[in-house]
Order: C-alpha cells, then sequence, then structure tokens
C-alpha cells in the first residue's frame, strides 16, 4: 500500500508511512518541513476507507465561510450574539460619516464632470466597507488604501482639499501632514497589501501597539502581491488587517472570472490566517469583524483577512467606464435594497437617535466643507517642472537634474 | 480604403490575424465583453468567441506566464497590459523568462508572444499610467520593441509584430489613439519591423523620433520650413533594433541631427540613437548630435505633464542650436 521514493523516504520519514495519495505527499512534505524543528508531525487523519478527500474538504472549508450579517435591510438586529454594542454616541458618528461620505461622493461626481477635479473612483454602496471599518481604528493606526479608499484617509485625519488636489493630479496632493498616518493612495494594485506586511512588522518590532490596515478589491485578490501580503504578515504574526472590499467587479470583469473559489475570504486559510466574510452593506458586520480583527492583531495575534461582500453603484472611475457594458439595472437596484446607508437609517430612528433634521445638518455641512476645500485647492500654486525636480531627492541633486533645475528655473522666469 | 483611428486600426490588425491563423488568441484584463478600456479589442469576443479573446483575472505577472505557456502549446498569444506602468509586475514575464526562452532552449521554444499596452503622456491619467517605459525594454536583449506613430503604421507593424517568431512589444500612445484619422486598407498588410520611415524629407537637418513625438517633430519641421530650414523627420517605428541603415543614411544627407523622445533623458531610446550615429558617421556631421527629452524626474501628477512634456517649441530650439551650430 505505501510506496514512497527512497529520497522521499529520507526527507520525511515518519509522515509518509501512512500516505496513500500522490498529492498527499507533495503537500504534506511541505508541511512537515515547517514543523521539522519542533519535531511536530501534523495530525494524522483518522484510519478512513478514504483517509483524504480533497474535494470533499475544499466543499467543507468553503461551506464555512458564510457571509456574517448583524443589521439586516430592514435595520433590524439579526445576530445579537456578534452585535458589538456600540454607544448611542459612536452609532450616530458613524452614521454623520457614511452620509458625509455620500454627499463627497455625489459632489466629487458632478465636479468631475465640470473639469473641476481629475481621477476619482465612485464610492456610493461602498459607505459600511470603508467607513465601519475604518471607525474600528485608532489614530496611530497606519492606513494604506487603494485609489478608491480616499474616505478613509480623510476619516484618518487627510485634510479634503488634499484629497481634491490629489485627484487632480498636483503634487501637494500627495504630502501627507505630520500625524496623518496614510500612504497616497495606490495605484498599482497589490502593492499596498505587502506593504501593509512590512509596516505592520514596523510595528511589531518597535513594540508600537497599533495595525497596519489595507484595503484592496475583488480583483486585486488575484495579484501575487495579494497573497504575498497576506502570507508574509502571517508568518511573522504581525499587526496587519488586510479588508477586500468585495464590489463584484474588476471594471468590467466578473467576481467568478478572478478565482475558482467561492469566497475570497478563504484565501486566508492557506496563508494560515483568521478570515472572515461579512455583508459589506451592514456597518454593524463590518464594525465588528474590524474591531476583533484589531484587537486581536495589538494582542500579537497577528494579521485577519476581512471580505466585505459590497458594490459600487457607480462607474469604476469617472475616466468612461460604461458599467451597462457588463451589469444590469436589475442588479443595481437589487444591491440599492441593501443600501449600507438606509438600513442604518432605519437602525438609528429606531433607537429615536437620528431623524432627517440631523441629517440635513450633516449633508449641510459636507457641502459646505466640500466648497470650502475646492476653493484651497483652487488657491494651490501651479505645479511647475522645477518643483518636480526639487522633490526627486532628499539632499542634493545629481548633476543632471542641477543642470535641468537651471534651464527650467529660467525657462518659468520668462 | 476607410479612414480610421489609430485605436480602430489595432483593432482591425487584431481582427486580421484572428481571422488568419487558429492559434492567435487575445487575453488580458478586460479585454473580452468590455473590449478593453480604451475599446482596442471592441467586438472581437463576440466575433472569435470566449476561447479566443478572454479576459483574465487580475494579476498581470500572471497574464506573462499564461502567454508563455500557451506559447509552448503552440499558441500565438496577444497578451494586454492594461497601462504599461503596470510592466514592473510583469517583468519577470518579459524581461527574466520571455526574452530568453530561445536562448536556453536551444533554439526550441521561441516565445511568439505579442505585448501590447498603452502608454504615453497629455491625456491626464493618474500615476503610474503614462510612463515611456520603452527603454526599460529596449535595454533587455531578446525583445522587439515597436512604437507606431500614425493608424497605417499601426495596422501594419501589429499584423507583423504578430506573425513574428520572436517576443515583440508593442506599445500605443494613448493620445494618438484617436487623436486623427488615416486612409487604412481594409485588407491586410505588413510593414516589416526595425524599418523606420522618413515621415518628411529635408537636406539641412534629420529629426529622429518615435510614438506622439513624431508629430511634435512635424510640427516643428514646419514651422523651421517658414524660416528656411529644410528639415527631415525619421520616424523609428521600432524602437529595438534601430533601422540603422536609415538613420545612417539621413545623417549621411543632412549632416545634422537631433534626437526627440518623450521619456526622460536619461531613460528612452535617444542616447542608443546618439551613440549610434557617433560611432558610425561622426565625419559627417557639422554640428553635435543634441536630444530634445523630458527631464530626469518621476513622470509628474497630471495637472503638470504638459510643462514637463517635450514639445514643438522644445524640439524648434534645439534645432535651431544644432542649425546655427
Ligand atoms: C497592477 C495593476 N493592474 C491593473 C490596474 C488597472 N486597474 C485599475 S482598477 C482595476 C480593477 C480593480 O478591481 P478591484 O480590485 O475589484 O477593485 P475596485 O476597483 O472594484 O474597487 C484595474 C484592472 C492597476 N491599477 N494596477
Ligand atoms: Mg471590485
Amino acid at each position: 500500500m505505501v510506496i514512497v521514493h527512497s529520497l522521499q523516504c529520507l526527507t520525511a520519514p515518519i509522515q509518509l508511512r501512512i500516505l496513500t495519495s500522490v498529492e498527499f505527499v507533495s503537500i504534506n512534505t511541505t508541511m512537515f518541513h515547517n514543523t521539522v524543528d519542533k519535531g511536530e508531525v501534523p495530525k494524522m487523519a483518522a484510519k478512513k476507507d478514504k483517509q483524504f478527500d480533497p474535494v470533499k474538504t475544499l466543499q467543507e472549508i468553503e461551506d464555512k465561510f458564510e457571509m456574517v450579517q448583524i443589521l439586516n435591510e430592514e435595520g433590524e438586529i439579526v445576530n445579537k450574539d456578534m452585535d458589538p454594542n456600540m454607544s448611542d454616541e459612536d452609532l450616530v458618528e458613524l452614521m454623520t460619516r457614511m452620509v458625509y461620505t455620500r454627499i463627497l461622493d455625489q459632489r466629487s461626481i458632478s465636479l468631475n464632470r465640470q473639469g473641476r477635479l481629475g481621477f476619482y473612483a465612485p464610492t456610493a454602496g461602498q459607505e459600511a466597507s470603508q467607513i465601519a471599518s475604518h471607525f474600528a481604528l485608532e489614530k496611530e493606526d497606519f492606513i494604506l488604501p487603494g485609489y478608491r479608499d480616499v474616505p478613509q484617509m480623510i476619516w484618518h485625519g487627510l485634510p479634503l482639499s488634499m484629497a481634491f488636489l490629489w485627484s487632480r493630479g498636483h503634487y501637494k496632493g500627495g504630502a501627507i501632514p505630520e500625524g496623518v498616518n496614510v500612504f497616497p493612495p495606490q495605484i498599482i494594485i497589490g502593492a499596498q497589501y505587502i506593504q501593509a506586511a512590512g509596516i505592520a512588522l514596523g510595528f511589531q518590532k518597535r513594540g508600537t501597539k497599533a495595525v497596519a490596515m489595507t484595503y484592496t478589491g475583488d480583483g486585486g485578490t488575484s495579484q501575487g502581491d495579494f497573497y504575498e501580503g497576506i502570507n508574509f504578515a502571517g508568518a511573522y504574526r504581525s499587526p496587519a488587517i488586510f479588508v477586500i472590499q468585495n464590489n463584484q467587479y474588476a471594471i468590467s470583469t466578473p467576481r467568478d472570472v478572478q478565482t475558482a473559489g467561492k469566497t475570497l475570504a478563504q484565501k486566508g486559510v492557506s496563508a494560515g490566517i483568521p478570515s472572515i466574510l461579512v455583508d459589506g452593506m451592514d456597518p454593524l458586520a463590518v464594525y465588528a469583524a474590524t474591531k476583533d480583527a484589531r484587537e486581536r492583531a495589538v494582542n500579537g495575534e497577528g494579521p485577519t483577512l476581512i471580505e466585505t461582500f459590497c458594490y459600487r453603484y457607480g462607474p469604476h472611475t469617472m475616466a468612461g467606464d460604461d458599467p451597462t457594458r457588463y451589469r444590469t439595472s436589475e442588479t443595481d437596484s437589487e444591491w440599492e435594497k441593501r443600501d449600507p446607508l438606509l438600513r442604518f437609517r432605519k437602525y438609528l430612528e429606531a433607537k429615536g437617535i437620528w431623524n432627517e433634521e440631523q441629517e440635513e445638518k450633516v449633508i449641510e455641512r459636507a457641502t459646505e466643507d466640500i466648497r470650502e476645500a475646492i476653493k484651497e485647492a483652487d488657491a494651490a500654486p501651479k505645479q511647475k517642472v522645477s518643483d518636480f525636480i526639487n522633490i526627486m531627492y532628499k539632499g542634493e541633486l545629481p548633476y543632471n537634474l542641477k543642470e535641468q533645475l537651471e534651464i527650467y528655473t529660467d525657462k518659468e522666469s520668462k | 480604403m476607410a479612414q480610421m483611428t489609430m485605436i480602430q486600426a489595432i483593432n482591425d490588425a487584431m481582427k486580421t490575424e484572428l481571422k488568419n491563423d487558429e492559434n492567435v488568441l487575445v487575453f488580458g484584463e478586460d479585454v473580452g465583453n468590455n473590449g478593453g478600456v480604451f475599446r482596442a479589442t471592441e467586438g472581437l469576443q463576440k466575433e472569435f468567441g470566449e476561447e479566443r479573446v478572454f479576459d483574465t483575472p487580475l494579476g498581470e505577472s500572471g497574464i506573462g506566464g499564461l502567454a508563455i505557456g500557451l506559447s509552448l502549446t503552440g499558441f500565438r498569444p496577444v497578451m494586454e497590459i492594461q497601462f504599461f506602468g503596470f510592466v514592473y509586475e510583469v517583468m519577470d514575464s518579459i524581461s527574466g523568462q520571455l526574452a530568453r526562452m530561445q536562448f536556453r532552449s536551444g533554439g526550441k521554444y521561441n516565445g511568439p508572444v505579442t505585448i501590447r499596452s498603452p502608454f504615453g503622456g497629455g491625456v491626464a491619467t493618474p500615476e503610474m499610467h503614462a510612463d515611456s517605459l520603452e527603454g526599460l525594454m529596449a535595454a533587455q536583449p531578446g525583445l522587439t520593441v515597436v512604437i507606431p506613430s500614425t493608424p497605417y503604421d499601426a495596422k501594419g507593424l501589429l499584423i507583423s509584430a504578430i506573425r513574428d517568431e520572436n517576443p515583440v512589444v508593442y506599445l500605443e500612445h494613448m493620445k494618438l489613439y484617436r487623436s486623427f484619422r488615416q486612409e487604412v486598407p481594409e485588407e491586410e498588410y505588413t510593414i516589416p519591423l526595425g524599418k523606420a520611415d522618413v515621415k518628411r524629407e529635408g537636406t539641412d537637418l534629420s529629426i529622429f523620433a518615435y510614438g506622439a513625438m513624431v508629430h511634435e517633430s512635424l510640427k516643428a519641421a514646419e514651422e523651421l520650413e517658414k524660416e528656411g530650414h529644410s528639415v527631415e523627420v525619421v520616424d523609428l517605428r521600432t524602437v529595438q533594433p534601430l533601422d540603422i541603415e536609415a538613420i545612417i543614411a539621413s545623417v549621411e544627407k543632412t549632416n545634422r541631427a537631433i534626437v526627440v523622445q518623450e521619456a526622460q533623458k536619461q531613460a528612452g531610446i535617444a542616447a542608443n540613437v546618439v551613440a549610434e550615429i557617433t560611432e558610425r558617421a561622426i565625419l559627417s556631421l557639422e554640428a553635435p548630435v543634441l536630444r530634445v527629452t523630458a527631464p530626469d524626474t518621476i513622470y509628474p501628477f497630471a495637472q503638470g505633464e504638459n510643462a514637463w512634456l517635450p514639445n514643438a517649441k522644445d524640439i524648434m530650439e534645439t534645432a535651431k542650436k544644432v542649425l546655427t551650430f
């Protein structure tokens, strides 16, 4: 029954004695190497006719990744055990931020259409995924956002005017103020995931009680960098939180095309890190999952992967994407019924802590802030080539740039 | 003949080769149903089916690896990198693997892969979309690098690239996608790789350029004509390998040359052209060969790009220096 190569026998003799399938040999020899230092071997499967059924095992793992919901579409708590029991004050603040962010999205879209904003990736529909996950963080935590995650940066302290300058393509938009722990939005999908592992390791080495928080989309989970990020953080048990905002599409490419996996959260299993799938339109579920992840992270228990199942109502970006080419308006309206603001409003109103008047005030404040921030952004000095040259290096410029600085400074003075 | 934009000509070239050779496959991010973010592959999935024109998961390294593997099973992959700034994600597949395949397999595996990708400034993209990274590719022995500047060239060169037995990097300047139309034959034709094209004849100065800078050079040449200078504009079209014969012939005719590239001075192709001219034709020169390039910074943020990009005025200034040397 047991047929193994002599060479394999040499490297993993104990393990191989009980194996019957070739596939299992290769899987388990690597596991064996991981644990050989401690002299441990993986737990043996109980003797059965078929010792290991890879198809069934996959199915069992996938079935375990059920979606966690706490607040349903009607604004009712459906999962009392997991209710994070936020204070009224926090509930109101979270609602305020979500409403504010929705307005910011609407205004950004119209400013873009008027040519008063540059690159913009719409956020409506993703408020629970973005704002409620951020709400579980502390000021000292570090955020590595993707291009759609500008709202989290703003709630972490980035001035609105800088977000606008970044969108317009002005270098001052990336000059993050002291004390605001964010990186400029990442354009290269996946890069933020490995960098998060690096920041988390840095915190760990310095003994800082903080987490690195990073975001990508459903598409982003196909990048090699995604796997390397969660794996590295897992290997060092570093304090990182990896969020996948699964809004169902990567530009036009549907989620099904990305992977054979039934969920994206289950990818964390392969890296050996706790992973969870939550209703990404449910602010309480997102908040509870992130809060839990943060607590474990700062307690030295390593990273977590969170998939938030959500939707973007708008186009991919404002640069010519046409969603009608890849999804239907029926799907759009199905998702709009699950809207995070709608259900949170119902929940808060039933508690008697939110009303129309309050919401109006938030809308007014947001509108006013945006108007002011645009004015500030308008006042930013026009960028010159000499500015670009001056921000290239810390310290002295190399000869070529010194020369070019002179040429451009001269040109610009005319 | 039909009037086509460059993007239509590119689409037409792929259609032609999908029809001609059942081994041709087109794939990349959003190239299927969506027809690509610029619509370069519009209609191709509908016409040739999902087996031959398909979306990939989001991962450039994966796309490059797929192309290599598919070429090893007899296919002729045309892979798209959605924007060339993302090439860093697939550098190993391209430079580390594909370019070496023929060499390390004793000639058994040649890798007839075409890598298509948009690049180029002036269209207000976010970071890492507009960078001119052709120099990176040209520095890798084993790769051919093509950059068309007109719809007519785009079609003929892309058909040649797809038919070529070696890996070809085919870069499409975004600003040229829809900037003008040109007569393009509906039937198939090829333009040989490695051949430059004289876009304007002249006797006093040669301007060597490629991509969008061909058009800036033509504008400059027209202005210089008004001032009495006869300027030749040579479109390199293939930037690796260079068309040495055409370059030297032009220099020997005009005795003066400048090289224009959108890339930074330390990047791009211009330095290669200057080196070839000085090695081969220094005795024909009446003036030093100068370059017109972008400055050596990171590609700038959108609002600042127009001041940064080289333009016809910069070309004229440098041209005059060389003309009056
Ligand atoms: C490395 C890299 N490849 C490709 C792109 C182009 N691109 C920008 S967004 C996008 C889709 C991303 O989808 P997803 O990860 O689901 O995030 P979403 O935009 O839906 O939030 C693609 C392919 C990129 N920015 N970076
Ligand atoms: Mg997505």
